[in-house]
């Protein structure tokens, strides 16, 4: 009996064994192995193209954060975070409470909300890089219509961010609303008719019922965008290429070209290890966030 | 006396309801007129690639909007086909993408299972740590993945495009999930009868998940589709390109011809979105996984 059971113990480990091989292999080679090289590599002064390494040590962070294109990037990125994140959840809040109730067309309206989050990045940059045409763009055009006279956004390095910002925003409101709909659900209904006979009003409701109640989705919205914005690239890459004036270039894009554009693999890894360090202090406060709420 | 009494109270009372089925209506008026607005901003520039799609070049030109195309003119259809060659990315973009999800069922189902049934020292260890990837962002691992892919020499080839989304843990996690809800005493008769575990997982545990399935499948799908940046950095030919990149590229060579780019992108976007027609259901239900907390 022992020893049969000890037989079938072995058998299910050699099963288990070959069943995570395939996963283990990918996550080695694509996820473990990569982390720890461009750790190594942010060490050196090296070109994508090969030849001789130099130990700089620090020297690649060091001159990072001297760097003025650095820092205009690393600012781009903090203002597009503080531009899409608070707006954009509290857009798709809005759109979740809305459609959480028993109205009619609520299918399509879901349906529209979400259309955007699962089209391509690339795809939608250009229709809305084609929709800001400073000339013929339909916003300018519907903006003159109302007896205003548009911007040149992404022509303008002041108009740019925030063109890039709204567009951003559009394309994840779907993906946050769907987040907020399904915390919504666990809301028990008989809270809300209790705080009716209280005499409480529509935002009465949401202030003191639905807001507690979602703090976690709510935290889980805008730590999830946050770190999403951290690694904008598509839409900047497509619509703008970092310009004009730099006002729109970011981290990651700022990583891209530096490693695929200049070569320089051992400084691109210490930007894109400054980058890992900075999500993972966001995801480690998501995680404190959601364990004090349990 | 009191006759009048009770009429003023009903009559109050009467008011009252009237009043509050008026500012109910007024309320649901005006929680359409929110999404109908709403609906209208998410998809506007969906209606407006189409529109433009079909535009003769001066009609795309001029200074107040012209919402119809005259006719329907479909030289943008017909030009993409020669300025890039649109045709291989497409097949290039669907062998990808097919691959990785079939990949990814496979991976994923083989070590969902292993994480959710079989016994293994060190089982939950392993995967916490496999799960904890998921917050480790592409741009920190994509130097040396395209390292490693060169000394491979595997630029250029299908497998570079494949391998790295070959498995994930987003799929092992959500199948995990899936198999620890269902009984095992379905399993157990199996086993029982004689059964190998793989062929318990086969012909008794995967017919059972089918929706599971259905859904990581449609996430991956789109997550391929659509990616951009991998493909950008490990392809060089254009007729290694995928979709997604081969509209970057055009966006840059031609940049103003907004119908042929217009057409381009209503192309590259159909399949996902008349998949996403097709199974809404199931693509917010693999978004509202993603919100799960682990």
């Amino acid at each position: 009996m022992n020893t049969c059971s000890a037989r079938l113990h072995s058998e299910e480990r050699k099963t288990a064994l070959i069943a995570l091989l395939p996963s283990l292999v990918v996550f080695a080679l694509f996820t473990v192995y990569p982390v720890i090289y461009s750790l190594y590599l942010s060490f050196f002064d090296c070109s994508l193209l090969g030849g001789p390494r130099t130990f700089v040590g620090l020297g690649n962070y060091a001159k990072m954060f001297a760097n003025a294109d650095f820092r205009v990037s690393m600012a781009n990125t903090v203002k597009y975070a503080v531009g899409t994140v608070p707006v954009g959840a509290a857009l798709s809040m809005l759109a979740a409470v809305l459609l959480n109730q028993k109205i009619r067309g609520r299918g399509f309206y879901r349906v529209a909300y979400f259309m955007p989050v699962v089209t391509s990045m690339v795809a939608v940059a250009i229709v809305w890089t084609w929709m800001f045409d400073p000339y013929y763009g339909l916003f300018n055009a519907l903006l003159e219509k109302m007896g205003i006279n548009g911007p040149a956004w992404l022509a303008d390095a002041r108009w740019s961010l925030p063109a890039v910002i709204i567009l951003g925003i559009w394309k994840n409101l779907g993906y946050n609303m769907v987040i907020f709909l399904a915390g919504l659900q666990d809301v028990p209904t008989e809270y809300y008719e209790s705080a009716e006979i209280d005499g409480a009003g529509a935002w009465q409701k949401f202030r003191y019922v639905t807001m507690p109640l979602m703090r976690g989705s709510i935290g889980f919205v805008l730590i999830m965008s946050t770190i999403k914005s951290f690694q904008v690239f598509g839409q900047v890459y497509v619509m703008t290429g970092g310009g004009p004036m730099n006002s729109t270039m970011v981290l990651v894009y700022y990583i891209y070209r530096q490693a695929f554009e200049f070569y320089r693999s051992g400084y691109a890894s210490a930007v894109a290890w400054f980058l890992f360090a900075v999500i993972l202090v966001l995801t480690i406060l998501q995680k404190a966030f959601l364990k004090a709420e349990n | 006396m009191p006759v009048t009494v009770t009429n003023n109270r009903a009559a109050e009372a009467i008011r009252a309801r009237r009043r509050r089925v008026l500012t109910k209506t007024a309320g649901l008026g005006l929680v359409h007129i929110v999404l109908i607005l709403g609906a209208i901003f998410m998809v506007l520039p969906f209606v407006w690639m189409l529109l433009t799609s079909f535009k003769d070049r001066s009609e795309v030109f001029t200074y107040s909007i012209q919402w119809l195309p005259s006719r329907i003119n479909l030289d943008g259809y017909r030009e993409v086909w020669s300025e890039i060659p649109f045709a291989r990315m497409y097949l290039n973009s669907f062998i990808v993408a097919i691959s990785v999800t079939v990949c990814q069922l496979v991976t994923s189902a083989l070590a969902g299972y292993a994480f959710a049934r079989l016994d293994f020292p060190g089982r939950d260890v392993v995967f916490m740590i496999y799960l904890s990837a998921m917050m480790i962002p592409h741009q920190a691992t994509v130097i040396p993945s395209f390292l490693l892919m060169r000394k491979f020499n595997m630029v250029d080839r299908y497998t570079s495009l494949i391998l790295p989304f070959a498995a994930g843990p987003f799929g092992a996690f959500m199948l995990r999930q899936f198999f620890m809800s269902m009984p095992r005493s379905l399993e157990e008769a199996a086993i029982i009868d004689g059964c190998s575990r793989f062929g318990v997982l086969r012909s008794v545990v995967l017919p059972l998940c089918k929706p599971a399935l259905v859904t990581l499948g449609l996430f991956q799908f789109m997550f391929s589709w659509n990616d951009f940046m991998w493909p950008l950095i490990v392809t060089n030919k254009m007729s290694m390109r995928t979709l997604q990149v081969g509209l970057a590229l055009l966006r840059a060579e031609v940049s103003t011809e907004w119908p042929m780019l217009m057409a381009a992108t209503v192309m590259a976007t159909v399949p996902i979105l008349v998949a996403f027609l097709a199974a809404q259901r199931q693509f917010i239900e693999s978004i509202a996984f993603t919100g799960l907390k682990y």
